[in-house]
């Protein structure tokens, strides 16, 4: 057995890999029935999915040619990138108050989620009671 | 060695098609909502997706000129992610 037709056979499982974790995040994100527990499938399991088509491809890379890791760019990014824009949906989600709510603070205190700048909260209000 | 390619083949094919079913499901969550936070998630998981079917069109033609696509695609998607998440949160981008 070749190292070539190892390689080939890599590229292939990592490609049904790929796709399973890409039709999980998918069907997760449709089916799911609340706004926090949807935001778990595409920003884990989508992740996974494009890092395992990204292996794929750098795999491949080096069995048509010269190989290349550039990929390992555009995987780093995204592994890094994909908490941070999953933290900020999240709160985008308390704010909006579309789940359950934290704690209440002592009196005075707001959470920064919840707080809006003192010049929109009239716009706020009434757009809450529409 | 035909074996081996005939089954690279099919994996490819077929990890086109459920990406682009992944594509379609988002595009549902898109267009249902029912919240603003629904709809961010579902474009993040479109321009995730897109990164995919670009990856999957490199191995196809078993070129590397898509690489700086997706890679643009990639911090794209998440500045407009960051950017619309920011825009409910404080109801401005850049204070």
């Amino acid at each position: 057995m070749s190292l070539e037709l190892i390689a080939t056979y890599a590229v292939a499982v990592f490609l049904f890999i790929g796709s399973f974790f890409i039709i999980v995040a998918s069907i997760g994100l449709l089916k799911l029935n609340d706004p926090m527990t949807r935001l778990h499938a595409p920003t884990k399991a989508g992740t996974l999915g494009i890092g395992a088509y990204l292996l794929a491809a750098m795999i491949h890379s080096f069995t048509v040619g010269e190989g290349s890791l550039h990929e390992l760019l555009i995987m780093g990014f995204i592994f890094v990138t994909a908490p941070v824009s999953a933290n900020f949906m999240a709160k985008a989600n308390i704010h909006r108050r579309d789940c359950m709510q934290p704690p209440a603070l002592p009196e005075g205190d707001t959470w920064a989620t919840l707080n809006v700048p003192e010049e929109d909260r009239e716009i706020e209000e009434t757009a809450r009671h529409t | 060695m035909t074996q081996a390619s005939e089954l690279l083949t099919l994996s490819l094919y077929a990890a086109l098609v459920f990406v682009a079913i992944a594509q379609f499901m988002a595009m549902i969550r898109l267009w249902i909502g029912p919240g603003t936070g629904d709809r961010i998630l579902a474009l993040d998981t479109m321009f995730i997706n897109a990164i995919g079917l670009i990856v999957l069109l490199g191995i196809l033609q078993g070129t590397q000129i898509y690489f700086e696509a997706a890679l643009i695609i990639a911090m794209l998607g998440f500045v407009s992610t960051v950017a619309y998440a920011r825009f409910v949160l404080r109801g401005d981008i850049i204070e």
